[in-house]
C-alpha cells in the first residue's frame, strides 16, 4: 500500500493528535508537543513499511513526544508562579474540562492509557501497539485509571 | 453499566470538549529548514483554471490542471508515489512560479525563468519535452519538428504521447505544438485551454499560426 501525501496524514490526523496531547500534557505545552511530533513523524515518514495504522503510528509519535516533554519539564526548575507539587495548573486555561486536571494527574501509564481509550478512540490492540506493551496490559492501565478517576472524581 | 463503564462514557464526553478548532498549523519553516519538505506544493488559480504547483528542492517538478479534488488527490496521491511521501501545503515554495504565472497570463512575461526538475520524465519524452521548452513565445511548432529535434525524426506519434504526459504544461509549452497541416492537435488540459494559451500569446492572430 502507498503512503499518502504527509499533507493528508496532517489533514486527516491533525485535530485528533492535538486533542490527545492536550489531554495528556495540558494545553500549554501541548502546541510545542504537537509540532515536535509531526516534525519527527516527517523526518521518519519515507522509512515506513506499513501504511495500514497511520492512526496509530501517529499517535505512538505523539505518545513518545509526551513522554520527552514531560522528562525534559522534570528537569527544570518549577516556575515561581506555579503550585509548589504539581506541574499541573488548578484552574485550566482554555475551557478544557476539570476532569482533565486529574487525568494528567495519573500515572504516566494510566493517563495515555485512557487518553488514547476516550479522546482517541482507539480499540484495545491499537492502545497496546501505541503504548508498546500487551492488550492485556493496556486493558489494566484503562481499568487501574478508571479505578482511581473515580474515588477522585468522587472526593 | 459498571460504573467503569459509566465514568468512560463520561470522559468520552469530556474529551468531546477538549479543544475542537482546528489544529494548529504545522510549523513549515521549522520542516524547511531541517529539509525534511521533499515536495512543496500550492494550489494557484488562473484564466485555464485551478492548478496544483509542486516543486523539489531542485525546481519546479509539476504543474496539473485540477478540476475538482478528485483531481487535488490524485495530483498529491502520484506525487508521493513518484517522488517522496513527504508532500506538503508550503505554498511559500511556489511563490516564484505564481508569480511568473500570473505575470503570463497578464501578458507581462514571454519566458519562465524558473528552475524545473525533470524527474517525472525520462528518455525520449524528456528529449521531447526540453526541446518544446526551447519554442519561443507567440511560436508553434508540429508534432514531427520536435520529433525531429528530439533525433527522432518518424517519431511524432511518440512525441504526441510524450506531450499529452507533460508534466509541466503552460511552463513547458506543449500548447505550441500542433499538427502540420494545422490541426490543433490535443492537450493535455483540453483544447479549450489550448485554445485560451495560444490566445494569449496571440499565436493564432486570425487563426493563422506563424511556424517556428
Amino acid at each position: 500500500m502507498d503512503l499518502p501525501p504527509f499533507q493528508a496524514l496532517l489533514d486527516a490526523q491533525g485535530r485528533d493528535v492535538h486533542r490527545f496531547l492536550v489531554a495528556i500534557v495540558g494545553p500549554s505545552d501541548a502546541e510545542d508537543c504537537y509540532q515536535e511530533t509531526w516534525l519527527a513523524a516527517l523526518k521518519a515518514y519515507p522509512r515506513l513499511h506499513d501504511a495500514a495504522n497511520l492512526r496509530a503510528w501517529i499517535l505512538t509519535v505523539a505518545h513518545r513526544k509526551a513522554i520527552d516533554h514531560v522528562r525534559a519539564r522534570n528537569r527544570r526548575p518549577t516556575p515561581v508562579a506555579e503550585l509548589p507539587d504539581a506541574a499541573i495548573p488548578a484552574v485550566e486555561p482554555d475551557g478544557v474540562p476539570e476532569i482533565w486536571t486529574h487525568v494528567r494527574a495519573l500515572p504516566a501509564k494510566q493517563r495515555t492509557a485512557i487518553a488514547l481509550r476516550t479522546v482517541a478512540d482507539l480499540a484495545y490492540p491499537d492502545i497496546a501497539r501505541v503504548m508498546g506493551t500487551s492488550e492485556e496490559a493496556a486493558r489494566r492501565s484503562v481499568h487501574e485509571a478508571l479505578k482511581r478517576l473515580r474515588t477522585e472524581v468522587s472526593r | 453499566m459498571t460504573a467503569h463503564d459509566v465514568l468512560e462514557s463520561a470522559l468520552r464526553d469530556a474529551a468531546a470538549a477538549l479543544p475542537t478548532g482546528p489544529a494548529p498549523a504545522l510549523d513549515v519553516e521549522a520542516a524547511e529548514a531541517a529539509s525534511l519538505i521533499d515536495v512543496a506544493y500550492a494550489r494557484h488559480d488562473t484564466p485555464v483554471g485551478s492548478l496544483v504547483l509542486a516543486a523539489t528542492p531542485r525546481g519546479l517538478v509539476r504543474v496539473a490542471y485540477t478540476d475538482d479534488e478528485a483531481g487535488v488527490e490524485a495530483t498529491l496521491a502520484a506525487l508521493s508515489r513518484d517522488l517522496s511521501p513527504r508532500v506538503l501545503d508550503a505554498p511559500r515554495r511556489l511563490d516564484a512560479a505564481r508569480r511568473e504565472l500570473d505575470e503570463y497570463f497578464a501578458g507581462r512575461r514571454d519566458r519562465f525563468e524558473l528552475a524545473l526538475d525533470w524527474r517525472l520524465t525520462r528518455g525520449f519524452a524528456r528529449r521531447i519535452l526540453r526541446s518544446t521548452a526551447r519554442i519561443p513565445y507567440g511560436s508553434v511548432s508540429s508534432y514531427a519538428q520536435v520529433a525531429t529535434a528530439a533525433g527522432s525524426p518518424r517519431g511524432s506519434r511518440a512525441a504526441g504521447n510524450a506531450l499529452g504526459a507533460n508534466p509541466l504544461p503552460i511552463v513547458v509549452p506543449c500548447h505550441r505544438v500542433l499538427h502540420s497541416g494545422g490541426g490543433l492537435g490535443g492537450y493535455t488540459g483540453g483544447l479549450e485551454r489550448k485554445l485560451i494559451l495560444l490566445g494569449i500569446e496571440s499565436a493564432m492572430p486570425g487563426g493563422a499560426p506563424t511556424r517556428a
